[in-house]
């Protein structure tokens, strides 16, 4: 279980994330929503090392990883993938997932044998595939479409065999189609994989028909958590966040 | 699906396995190294000419300099301006044991090795850390450091006249080094094989992660990725091809001058990446002939070869924007793929 206590950072007088407590049981599905500026990815920033918080807990099954580095959370077991595709652009997809396997095996500073290793190949494999990115595995990250490189992104968190999966917009910059398609992925990988997904998403629609829980941040603090229709009915959430009356009626 | 199906079952029957693959890219590698030693050993047979054998020498020399820091820009992508203190330490520190010592010859390079890996591990602590252009300026720094320490300290290094009195080259497993073919030949398989294990790094797991900082450092972490000590330990490992080289040199003109250890070593090291290209193994080694090449034939023609050599520096810079051995490649492969994928 994924357990965030009191987290809270602040830049220069603004509260980016304040005292922000909210735990995610293993293998749910959450999505996290907030008008811009809300403090949405400072909060990954914050559980993924990106950022050090000033106070609170990250306690992933009972380990606090407040503060601690990229890597050293990433070998922990919470992946992350950006809101822009965070890729290596001169690589190979195959040599992506290969790199990062061997990165996972602690084996990324081997100087003796040849790149790539046998034995990170099937996990390499298994992941171009749950994302369909195999027939691609030639393809130079560069020259890949936009919505390749953000399967690409989530397959570089996911080759890693995370607990935990925080994706940062996995629609973000694609057409209303490719949104539904990207989704429908993060769906069926969350049934697959069975780990925890929490996902920043903007797009109200989806947000109200994929997520069982939702949480809203606003000013960096969590302003509501619920059902989809409870935050629908939530009355700080259409006054603060969804204010304008067509927002109103979109989620009505 | 059933294109996924297709692309892995072409995978398994067509295409050798990744055992096979690595398997035989490393004995691939360690052949044409033997077939280019066995040319370069032969070449003393055919020509009589020292001056050739002298050229192939320094070629060693700041082949393995050139190939050492490309390690570092090309695959890492750290611009050191500072990678021919390595060079300079390694010409002063094996000419002072030598001179200085009674020590075999042997004893000496692997002492210097030992001493170039210390500084470059204190120097690269704390370098690595900075971003690029900062890192670029504060190697810089350290080379001027090092540069002017041997300058000052005269009573160790004899300051700007150098180390003089030559090199004393004790016979060690039958190898007289004060022999122009032995030196000759030893030089030759000091690049051979320093190319050989600058090869094996670059296509190692190691190779590989530090493409991947080159690439995008900051997701590099993200997928667990110690990315300062990955750069440590190649800037440690580069160095110690650098102070290679700067012992061939060392040995070659018999003695060590405070230019080894001047930034326009480093210059050079740079200008040779850009004459060759940094985006294959062997583009620095071709960068290295060029120059000195140009540098022979120009120096015999005009005193003016400043600017022969930054018109073709500029050549490549601003009109073809890579190094010979990108646009080789880049013609290769278009060769290769380009009909295919236009029509």
């Amino acid at each position: 279980m994924l357990d965030i206590r009191g987290l809270s950072k602040s830049f220069g007088g603004v509260k980016a994330t304040d005292n922000v407590s909210l735990d995610f049981a293993d293998g749910s599905l959450t999505a996290v929503i907030g008008p811009n500026g809300a403090g949405k990815s400072t909060f990954f920033n914050l559980i993924t090392g990106a950022l050090r918080p000033d106070s609170g807990e990250v306690l992933l099954d009972g380990v606090d990883l407040a503060g601690k580095s990229p890597p050293d959370i990433v070998r922990h077991g919470i992946g992350r993938a950006f809101q822009v595709a965070s890729i290596f652009p001169s690589l190979t997809v195959q040599e992506t997932m290969l790199a990062a396997v061997c990165a996972d095996q602690r084996r990324s500073t081997v100087l003796h044998r040849r790149f790539p290793l046998a034995e990170t190949r099937d996990r390499a494999e298994h992941a171009m595939e749950l994302l369909g990115l195999a027939n691609k595995r030639h393809r130079t990250a560069a020259t890949l479409s936009h919505g390749d490189q953000k399967l690409l992104d989530i397959a570089l968190a996911l080759v890693l065999d995370p607990k935990v999966l925080l994706l940062d917009e996995p629609t973000a910059g694609m057409g209303t189609e490719e949104r539904w398609r990207m989704i429908d992925k993060v769906r069926e990988l969350w049934e697959a994989q069975k780990i925890t997904v929490v996902f920043i998403e903007h797009d109200m629609d989806i947000v109200f028909k994929i997520a069982p829980r939702i949480v809203v941040l606003c000013y960096g603090r969590i302003l509501a958590t619920g059902t989809p229709d409870a935050i629908r009915r939530n009355e700080a959430v259409i006054e603060a966040y969804l204010g304008t009356e067509e927002h109103a009626e979109a989620v009505t | 699906m059933t294109e996924l199906q297709a692309g892995r079952a072409s995978e398994t029957l067509g295409a050798p396995s990744i055992e096979t693959r690595s398997f035989r890219s490393r004995y691939r590698d360690i052949l044409i190294a033997l077939v280019a030693f066995a040319v370069l050993a032969a070449l003393p047979f055919f020509f009589g000419s020292k001056a050739l054998l002298d050229f192939v020498i320094r070629c060693s020399a700041f082949g393995l300099f050139a190939t050492s820091l490309n390690l570092l820009v090309g695959y890492t992508g750290m611009i050191s301006f500072g990678h021919g203190m390595f060079f300079g330490l390694g010409a002063y520190g094996f000419g002072l044991l030598m001179q200085r010592t009674a020590v075999p010859i042997p004893v000496a390079f692997v002492a210097t090795l030992a001493i170039t890996a210390v500084f470059a591990a204190i120097i690269g602590a704390i370098c690595v850390r900075l971003k690029e252009i900062y890192f670029a300026f504060v190697t810089l720094a350290f080379q001027m450091l090092i540069h002017s320490t041997i300058l000052t300290w005269a009573s160790l290094t004899g300051g700007d006249q150098g180390l003089r009195g030559g090199i004393p080259r004790p016979v060690f497993f039958g190898i007289d080094l004060a022999n122009h073919v032995h030196l000759y030949i030893t030089s030759c398989a000091l690049l051979v094989l320093g190319l050989l294990l600058m090869r094996q790094i670059a296509q190692s797991p190691f190779g590989y992660t530090l493409r991947v900082i080159r690439d995008n450092a900051r997701r590099a972490s993200f997928i667990g990725i110690d990315v300062w000590r990955a750069k440590l330990t190649i800037f440690v490992l580069a160095a110690l091809f650098a102070s290679t080289g700067g012992m061939v040199m060392a040995l070659f003109v018999s003695g060590a001058y405070p230019e080894f250890a001047y930034w326009t070593i480093s210059g050079e090291g740079i200008f040779i990446n850009m004459l060759g290209g940094v985006t294959t193994f062997l583009g620095p080694m071709v960068g290295t002939v060029l120059l000195l090449i140009l540098n022979d034939t120009v120096t015999r023609y005009t005193e003016y070869h400043g600017i022969v050599l930054g018109a073709v520096i500029l050549f490549f810079a601003i009109g073809l924007r890579k190094g010979l051995m990108d646009y080789v490649l880049e013609w290769y492969t278009q060769r290769r793929d380009g009909p295919g994928e236009r029509g």
